[in-house]
């Protein structure tokens, strides 16, 4: 059997080169034009994830502290976002209540190296009062920020992370809300998704596993020996984007 | 918003102003045929100007359209020109003698996994032995590994490639994929999409190393992550070798893959080579990283795998007589992709959850190639690598599009069928495979003075859900691939006309048990049986060397999947329509009934059989679906029941959506199967 190598792929692929245009009768296909002129610009691809999907609208925690979404939540850092309402009597407690766990599980590193966010899908009725009675019924840990803000901010919001339907009705639906969990590495461009309904232990390996590759040790449990829990607390509007790697958090 | 800028303020009015644009026009029930007719789109798919929605070219009408100038369908830039190169061949991935640099480092090949520390990366030498990232010590030794031992051995390294190019047209950049290469350590060794083909023989038992050599997370150029598990698509496979979604390593790490080289049943009901009837041809290898496979797929971390026997020999002198490898047998593997607008490299939407659908096809990793055949016939071996597009594929000649041009089936998932079978039309969800022959003396007679065909994909597919039911005219579609037909030459393969005996389908005997799967959603996310995914979690347990029948129930109007399962083929018994026994709001919304606009755009419309026929037999089953499954198609409304075997090992492997979208939100179990055990759980 004659071997395939690299040096004949192309002999064997084709020889002859000859030119076909376009064909115009084929209208489901892109157009092609007969020049183009695009001036593609160098953009880092974390910008562009930054300008396409963590759009620094100004939210309002809990607490009624002024913050805004990229800059103060989400640069630099680990973080797991999820939407909910104070009022959803369906799938927010539970997934709530798996967060909670998770909070155990993962100890003091949320608030330290892992940033949990919960935004209200209900902005018109969700006071911060309304967020922090929500979070105190739930006993949530620090760490963790619940957040609300204009209704076209968390309208874009939502939409920019991928927590909407296509179909509108559906995507009204406060009740039918995606139950899914954002998981990310900001500077890592590092982006997953975990299910809220899935069991407490799996989301913590999963928030772990996002965190930390290459593991060393144990992820079910806090057993091992974890660069990233040697963290120090990562600053609050950290002004150098390096900064996480400079802790060495970023382990690669 | 006094923090915003004012180019950001902009460009958010006019993504919600696209966004408003595209919902009112989705929800006064528009499909893209109802706007051609009323002058609002121009056949190219142009939307004309609504207040500036540029709507997509291909694919793109009602679900995805350029808003925002972003990484989505219509957005991407295209080449001046396509069909300007020829469809490259991926290279045959050479054998290595254990002495080989590649098979020294660390340790040989062992059956235990090589666990030693290596101090350079503070990572175990090899990944193999980790599940959640995490060493468990002592466990993944090879099985079978003394009974059969190893013949041919190979490396490959995973690594980046930031010199690939889609198309020789320079209006498109150079592009980062990660990719596989031929094995060597040198830089000029350089990875591929696809990687290398790995050709393998039946009775050859055959080790692959691979080195995970990708570039650190932060290098990732946007998306992709540097862990990978390496699954054999198909193989009959133990679970330390199959490549499973939680048993992934990392930069810096090998890890060995030990294949028994011998059919199913080879230690159970056909000792000691298995079945010959369960004998595989057209696989492939793709990264299968929980969570990151979409990504890492679509970043190019996928090639094919072949395996010939005494019968499907790769000479057509021989056996089954099919045709010659590599001159007439040629692997196909078809992606859709998205360029960025802004910089003309690949993207990728990593907050995309209900599948990611591309308006730039390639074939073997570039941009619709064209490719020269003689007038005689060849096995093309066609592959959906995804990420979530399904295909219709039809051969049309362009100068005169209404000409049917039959061409044969002869395996479905790679698995040889009985006979070969007629169509005009194939129809693959993501993984799926279809082995075809395509004898083009007899296409030149149809064509006349004509000298080229393409391999069209006619399906209209409006987002990542899945397919509608309908199909574009002929010509109408998008091109694959050009064959340009040169002279006739000799052919000494099989005609598929005189109906040719291949393998007969395995016997399908009474099952153990009938167990139950409803693939659903359940606030946005994907569930099996209500219940989600877990690396930590063995949801059942198969008895070892049994049968069962599993029913696949997908209570959906508007969603399809192509179920995957690991470890054995499946054979599907019935195809029914459930009757939609739940609604999702789409299907309220835009199929009010019979008559309405959009009746039959999404909905219960199962795959006719490509013009070969439904099985008198098996409840609509096409006849090509007549066959030894490992991917089948779960569409609108539908209950597809399966018959399976589980033979030979232990352990525990995957059944998942293989819309890989889908698959890392995760619609995804794990089973395990071991011996004497019974677990009667019929809805687990």
């Amino acid at each position: 059997m004659a071997k395939m190598t690299r040096r004949n792929w192309l002999a064997v692929a084709g020889a002859t080169t000859a030119a076909v245009g376009a064909n115009s009768v084929f209208a489901q296909e892109p157009t092609p034009a007969s020049t183009h002129n695009y001036n593609f610009q160098k953009i880092s691809p974390r910008e562009l994830i930054q300008r396409r999907h963590l759009p620094n609208v100004e939210l309002i925690t809990q607490d009624n502290q002024k913050v805004h979404f990229y800059t103060d939540l989400v640069k630099d850092r680990r973080v797991v976002i999820q939407f909910m309402f104070a009022r959803c009597k369906d799938i927010c407690p539970v997934i709530t209540h798996h967060l909670v766990e998770v909070q155990k599980i993962l100890k003091d590193r949320v608030g330290r190296d892992i940033f949990f966010y919960s935004i209200t899908l209900s902005p018109e009725e969700d006071s911060p009062r309304d967020l922090k009675a929500y979070a105190k019924m739930h006993g949530v840990g620090q760490g963790w920020t619940f957040l609300t803000g204009k209704p076209d901010d968390i309208l874009l919001l939502r939409k920019s992370l991928g927590f909407f339907y296509d179909d509108p009705k559906e995507d009204a639906d406060r009740n039918n809300h995606s139950g899914m969990l954002v998981v990310g590495t900001e500077p890592l461009m590092r982006w997953a998704m975990c299910q809220g309904g899935a069991a407490p232990d799996w989301i913590a390996t999963v928030i772990r596993t996002e965190a930390d590759a290459p593991l060393t040790g144990s992820v079910d449990g806090i057993r091992q020996t974890d660069p990233a829990v040697r963290l120090k607390r990562a600053p609050q509007s950290p002004k150098d984007p390096n900064a996480m790697h400079r802790h060495g958090s970023m382990r690669e | 918003m006094a923090f915003i800028s004012k180019r950001n303020k902009r460009r958010e009015r006019e993504i919600q102003k696209a966004l408003n644009n595209r919902l009112e026009l989705v929800k006064e029930g528009f499909t893209r045929r109802d706007l051609i007719k009323m002058g609002l789109m121009t056949s190219a798919g142009v939307l004309i100007a609504k207040g500036g929605l540029t709507h997509a070219q291909w694919g793109g009408h009602n679900g995805s359209s350029c808003y925002g100038n972003n990484c989505n369908v219509g957005c991407s830039p295209q080449p001046a020109q396509v069909f300007i190169d020829p469809m490259p061949i991926p290279p045959e991935l050479p054998a290595r003698p254990l002495t080989d640099p590649g098979l020294t480092f660390g340790a040989a090949p062992q059956q235990f996994p090589f666990n030693t520390i290596n101090p350079a990366t503070g990572l175990p030498y090899e990944g193999r032995g980790q599940y959640n990232g995490t060493l468990r010590p002592g466990t993944d030794f090879f099985q079978f590994f003394t009974q059969y031992p190893t013949q041919k051995y190979y490396v490959e390294r995973i690594r980046a490639n930031n010199n690939f190019r889609f198309t020789s047209d320079t209006n498109i950049p150079a592009q980062t994929i990660w990719g596989f290469n031929l094995g060597g350590s040198a830089t000029s060794d350089v990875a591929t999409m696809p990687g290398p083909t790995v050709v393998s023989h039946y009775q050859e038992p055959w080790l692959i190393r691979r080195y995970n050599e990708l570039p650190t997370q932060s290098q990732n150029g946007g998306f992709g992550v540097p862990e990978m598990s390496t699954h054999l698509h198909n193989f009959h496979t133990a679970p330390e070798s199959d490549g499973g979604p939680c048993r992934y390593f990392f930069r810096g790490q090998y890890f060995d893959q030990y294949f028994t080289g011998q059919q199913a049943g080879f230690a159970s009901t056909h000792q000691p080579n298995g079945d010959i009837n369960e004998s595989l041809s057209s696989l492939w290898y793709h990264d299968h990283r929980i969570d990151h496979t979409a990504e890492n797929t679509y970043k190019g971390l996928a090639g094919f795998h072949l395996i010939f026997n005494q019968f499907d020999t790769g000479n057509e002198t021989t056996g089954f007589r099919l045709p010659s490898y590599p001159q007439y047998d040629v692997p196909i593997m078809l992606n859709d992709k998205l360029l960025d607008p802004s910089t003309g490299l690949l993207c990728f939407d990593s907050f995309n959850f209900k599948g990611l659908l591309g308006d730039i096809q390639l074939a073997n990793g570039i941009i619709q190639p064209f490719f020269n055949v003689s007038q005689r016939r060849y096995r093309f071996r066609v592959l959906n690598g995804g990420p979530s597009r399904f295909y219709e594929l039809f051969l049309t000649d362009p100068l005169t599009p209404s000409t049917q041009i039959p061409f044969w089936v002869i395996a479905d998932d790679g698995n040889l069928l009985p006979t070969p079978i007629q169509v005009t039309s194939i129809r693959l969800g993501v993984a799926e495979r279809y082995d075809i022959i395509i004898d083009f003396n007899a296409v030149k007679s149809l064509i006349g003075s004509h000298t080229k065909v393409r391999l069209e994909n006619r399906l209209i597919q409006d987002d990542g859900q899945g397919p509608s039911c309908d199909l574009f005219s002929a010509g109408q579609g998008m091109s694959c691939v050009e064959f340009r037909i040169g002279s006739p030459v000799t052919d000494n393969s099989v005609n598929p006309a005189t109906h040719p005996v291949f393998y007969q389908l395995p016997s399908v005997i009474t099952p153990r048990i009938t167990r139950n799967f409803n693939f659903d959603r359940d606030n946005g996310q994907w569930v099996i049986n209500g219940k989600f995914a877990n690396c930590n979690e063995l949801r059942f347990t198969v008895k070892q060397n049994s049968a069962e029948n599993w029913l696949w129930s997908n209570p959906r109007s508007d969603w399809q999947h192509p179920i995957h399962v690991h470890l054995e083929e499946h054979q599907i018994l019935s195809r029914s329509n459930n009757g939609g026994r739940r609604f999702s709001y789409s299907h309220h919304s835009r199929r009010a009934g019979p008559g309405s606009p959009d009746w039959r755009s999404h909905g219960d419309c199962a795959f006719g059989g490509g013009g070969g026929g439904i099985s008198t037999t098996r409840p609509n089953v096409p006849n090509v679906e007549v066959s030894r499954k490992d991917v089948t198609r779960l569409q609108a409304n539908e209950d597809v029941k399966v018959f399976f075997r589980f033979r030979d090992f232990q352990g525990d492997w995957a059944m998942h959506c293989h819309n890989t979208i889908h698959e890392d939100h995760a619609m995804m179990l794990l089973f395990q199967v071991q011996p004497g055990v019974t677990d009667n759980n019929q809805n687990p």
